[in-house]
Parts: structure tokens; C-alpha cells; sequence
């Protein structure tokens, strides 16, 4: 028997019913101390549709993102589970799947994940016994009955697939095919890495509107809080691009007045994106800053029980 | 060709404690071209052996150490220094070393760490470009291994951590799949790309290998 205690409209209904997706991420602690995530979780739960979580996210270890997803249900959210194809091999990840699903969760991230040497487990062995597009198709496999043995199973699962594009990847052709296969291995919506040039980004969006006009797209949005966050993104983050205007802006910024400023850029990017119907929804990345997000939204605007 | 790379020298004595008569076997093949277990390798690693106390009973370098009968039959040549020796050092791979095992009772050591299938790029530059998976997709990749030359191996096209041609975890690296894009577009053949490939077979490459081939008549074994 599924659990049935979903408080929100699936992000599938929500997209469906063109209804522009306002998504937060919750990123999980390392260790059990987990009071702060659930304070967070609390303070955004009514104010965006969904909350991805974040799995072992920049490959280091913390609390997992299924565990997180069953949290935010009990707290009345709407999760969107990350599930990475690192850690877990087919046969992990088919479990871990089958579980999320009779307990309420209807929406599932598929990612690749980050390299293990990024992290704080640097002699990890990786798994990579899949890869995102091949993670899709498997969930289609097994919404349509079937494991990634072939093998019969008593009861499927059934959830709202989406993956992630990077608009700002060099060189940008082979990734606008890896947004097609994602298409085709049943990629139902996208997450982008982060975007900061909006000019690049509608061009992006007319380059994958070119692909496919009815998968939808949401933009993902880091909230920038430091000039030495900017310094290290541009160095060192691969597909991450801050333009030298919003350089400017946060640099001229008057002391102890960065964070407000990264907010206020934010509050204007999800207005833009509304406003000019760049995209399907957006993806708030606050990175530590979840207390910043309510703010971001008044500031833009933005109230999910108005839209 | 097998990549080796030597063993730090107080390791190797860590590995001799107790063992003061040792037999050095090194490998004309592939740790030769390594320079990690060469005839000037066992040369110098039989004087540090012997600075430090050692008596080297014998030293040895023939073309594949990894052939077991070939060691078993070098081991009977030298009959004399192989018994007087206590333990054996050896500046081969780690398959070699295990020729080794099958030719004595005796404590065996390796002297070596065994890293990688590689390519030769030019005197002591190495490089990864087959992982021996069992299951060869150089066909569809337009003979530049995913599988290998990718860091996480995957099957589908390049990950969020490649950067202008560069791999995230270094950017020394070539990222596989923008190398394998470029090739797949100067020939012409992106819908190779294109297609999805399902799930691979690890099957092919589970440990421990084993490959009997029949015998052919003549020339067979």
C-alpha cells in the first residue's frame, strides 16, 4: 500500500497546469544534527513547490537525500529527490527507488553526480555502474514493470523524471546532445546548472526549444553572497559563469551589503524569467543562505499561493 | 604494456625484514621499459640491498617474468642462488610477482606498484587509454575509449565536470568525451553519439579473469 499524505500538487501537476515551478533545494547536514535542515525545511516548505535535495552533494558525505525527502513529506513539502549515480550501483539505486516510492515520493532527479576526488572522501572507489541517461531509461524500465535485469516486479513505481542541463557548458554541443538523449531516455523536465547571464541563457533556451518546445525548463539560480565566491565559481566550478556586469554589481557593493545584493540580483533574474517567459519555472540555489530564500521571493515578488 | 612505478626503497626493506638473503627478479618486458625493474634497476636495487646488509644471492632479468613455466624453468637454471636465498624481490608487475609465487615457497615481495594497462607516449610519459573491460565499444566511439579515457567511464556523453576540452579532477586531462565528440564530428558520424547506450556488461570483465583458448593443432599449447 502507498503512503498517501502528500499536503502539495505534484511538480508534474504544477507544470502541467502552467503554473511557473518555483523549486529550493535543502542541502543535508554532515552528521544527525539535522535541526538546522529542519528549520529550513519549515521556513520554505509554503513558499516554493518543491525541494530538491541534494545527494552527497560535491561527493561529500552527509545525511541522505531519500531520508531528507521522507522528512520534507512529514513536514508537508513537496521533495524532489536527487539520485545520483556514484555512490550506488544499478542494483542500489533500484532498491533505494522502489522504497522511495511507497513512501509518497513522486519526483526524482537523475543526475551523474560529481567525481569523487571533488570531495571529502577522496579514496573512495566510484561506482558510475550507470550514467543519467541510462539511469532514466531504467526508471522508465521499472515504471513500466521491469528491473534493469529484465526481471518481472510485483508492483512498479511511477514518478515525474527530471535531469539536469548545463546552458553554460564549453563546448556547448555536445551537451545540447546530451539534453536530447535525456529527452529521449524519458527526461520529463530539466534543472539547469547555474545560470547568471541571462543574455546566454535565452539564447540557450531557443537552442533547446529547438530540440524539444514541450519538455520544461527550469532555471537554476545561485544565490551569489561574496565576491570570493564569485572569484572561486569563475576559476573553478566548470559550466558556472558569472558576467562581468554582475561582477561589478557585487563589487561596488558597500560592506556587509554583498548578500543583500546577490538577493536582490536573484529577485531581479526570477522576475526577468517570469516576466519574459524565459522558461518554465526556476531553481533556487541559496547554498547555506535557506534563510535568504523568503526574502528573494518577496523581493521578486513571487508568492506561490498567487500563481 | 603494463605501467609500473617503483616502490618506495624503505617499503621494499619493510617488506625484506627478516629475509637477508634475497634473489632480485626483474622483467626484460614491460618494467624494463618502465625502468623499474630493468638490468640497471636490479643492478642498483642489489648494491642499496647490499648498503643496507643484504646478501643478494642471485639477480635475474628475462622476458616475461609473467610466463609461468618460462619462471619456473629460469628458477631451475639457477638452481644454486634461487635455494640459498631466503626471500624474492620482485621488480616486475604485479603479475609477474605472482609467477613468482607459483615458483617458490619462499617469501615473495614486489618491489613495484602495478597501475595501469598504458600507452607509450614517449620515454617514461605514460598514458591510460584501455582498462581491459571485456566488452570493446571503440567501434561506436570512434576508437577513443569512454570507458577509460572518461574519469567515471560513462557511456552517454560528457559530464557536468568537463570544461573547454579538460577534465574537472585535472585539468592537465583531456576530457574523453569532448575528444570523442571531435572525432565522431570530423568523421561524420554523430548519430553515434547520439544513441543511447543502455547499461554495460561488467560481466565481461569480473575478477579473476580466465581465457582458455582450444587448441589449434601445431603451434598451439
Amino acid at each position: 500500500m502507498l503512503l498517501e499524505k502528500h499536503v502539495k500538487p505534484s511538480i508534474k501537476e504544477v507544470m502541467e497546469s502552467g503554473t511557473f515551478l518555483v523549486s529550493g533545494e535543502i542541502g543535508p547536514p554532515k552528521g544527525t544534527d539535522i535541526d538546522e535542515m529542519i528549520h529550513h525545511i519549515d521556513l520554505i516548505k509554503d513558499k516554493v513547490h518543491a525541494m530538491n535535495i541534494t545527494d552527497n552533494q560535491s561527493s561529500v558525505m552527509r545525511y541522505p537525500s531519500l531520508g531528507t525527502a521522507l522528512i520534507i513529506l512529514e513536514h508537508g513539502g513537496e521533495p524532489n529527490l536527487q539520485v545520483t549515480c556514484r555512490d550506488r550501483n544499478r542494483l542500489a539505486i533500484e532498491a533505494d527507488l522502489l522504497f522511495a516510492y511507497t513512501r509518497g515520493v513522486r519526483n526524482v532527479l537523475c543526475l551523474t553526480g560529481d567525481s569523487i576526488p571533488v570531495g571529502d572522501h577522496k579514496e573512495a572507489k566510484a561506482v558510475f555502474d550507470c550514467e543519467s541517461v541510462q539511469l532514466l531509461q531504467l526508471i522508465r524500465n521499472m515504471e513500466e514493470g521491469k528491473d534493469s535485469g529484465g526481471n518481472e516486479m510485483k508492483g512498479g513505481v511511477e514518478f515525474y523524471k527530471g535531469a539536469i542541463v548545463t546552458p553554460e557548458a564549453h563546448p556547448i554541443e555536445p551537451q545540447m546532445l546530451k539534453f536530447a538523449k535525456k529527452i529521449d531516455a524519458g527526461a520529463q523536465w530539466f534543472q539547469t546548472q547555474a545560470v547568471y547571464d541571462m543574455e546566454n541563457f535565452k539564447y540557450f533556451m531557443e537552442e533547446a526549444r529547438k530540440i524539444d518546445d514541450k519538455v520544461k525548463i527550469c532555471a537554476g539560480l545561485v544565490l551569489l553572497t561574496s565576491m570570493g565566491a564569485i572569484r572561486y565559481m569563475n576559476a573553478n566550478v566548470p559550466g558556472v559563469f558569472v558576467p562581468d556586469h554582475l561582477v561589478q554589481e557585487m563589487s561596488d557593493a558597500p560592506k556587509g551589503e554583498a548578500l543583500a545584493t546577490g538577493i536582490r540580483i536573484m529577485a531581479r533574474q526570477i522576475r526577468q524569467c517570469i516576466d519574459e517567459k524565459l522558461c518554465d519555472g526556476v531553481h533556487i540555489m541559496a547554498i547555506g543562505k535557506e534563510d535568504a530564500v523568503p526574502q528573494i521571493l518577496d523581493e521578486a515578488g513571487v508568492d506561490i499561493s498567487k500563481m | 604494456m603494463i605501467i609500473t612505478t617503483s616502490k618506495p626503497f624503505e617499503e621494499v626493506l619493510k617488506e625484506l625484514e627478516g629475509e637477508d638473503k634475497v634473489f632480485i627478479v626483474g622483467c626484460g618486458l614491460c618494467s624494463t621499459t618502465c625502468e623499474t625493474g630493468g638490468e640497471e634497476q636490479v643492478a642498483e636495487m642489489k648494491t642499496k640491498l647490499e648498503t643496507e646488509g643484504k646478501t643478494v644471492t642471485g639477480t635475474i632479468v628475462y622476458d616475461e617474468v609473467c610466463h609461468e613455466l618460462n619462471t619456473k624453468r629460469k628458477f631451475r637454471e639457477n638452481k644454486d642462488a634461487v635455494e640459498s636465498a631466503e626471500g624474492f624481490l620482485v621488480m616486475t608487475c604485479g603479475a609477474g610477482c605472482q609467477s613468482v609465487r607459483e615458483a617458490t615457497e619462499k617469501g615473495v615481495h614486489p618491489a613495484n606498484n602495478t597501475v595501469f594497462l598504458g600507452n607509450i607516449l614517449r620515454q617514461g610519459n605514460f598514458t591510460e587509454k584501455c582498462s581491459l573491460c571485456g566488452d570493446c565499444v571503440l567501434e561506436d566511439f570512434g576508437a577513443i575509449c569512454p570507458v577509460t579515457r572518461c574519469h567515471k567511464g560513462i557511456l552517454n556523453g560528457p559530464c557536468g565536470g568537463t570544461d573547454e576540452g579538460k577534465c574537472e579532477t585535472d585539468k592537465e586531462k583531456d576530457c574523453g568525451w569532448t575528444l570523442i565528440y571531435n572525432q565522431l564530428e570530423k568523421m561524420d558520424k554523430l548519430d553515434r553519439f547520439k544513441r543511447i547506450y543502455g547499461l554495460k556488461n561488467w560481466q565481461a570483465s569480473m575478477k579473476p579473469g580466465k581465457v582458455i583458448f582450444e587448441k589449434k593443432g601445431e603451434g598451439g599449447e
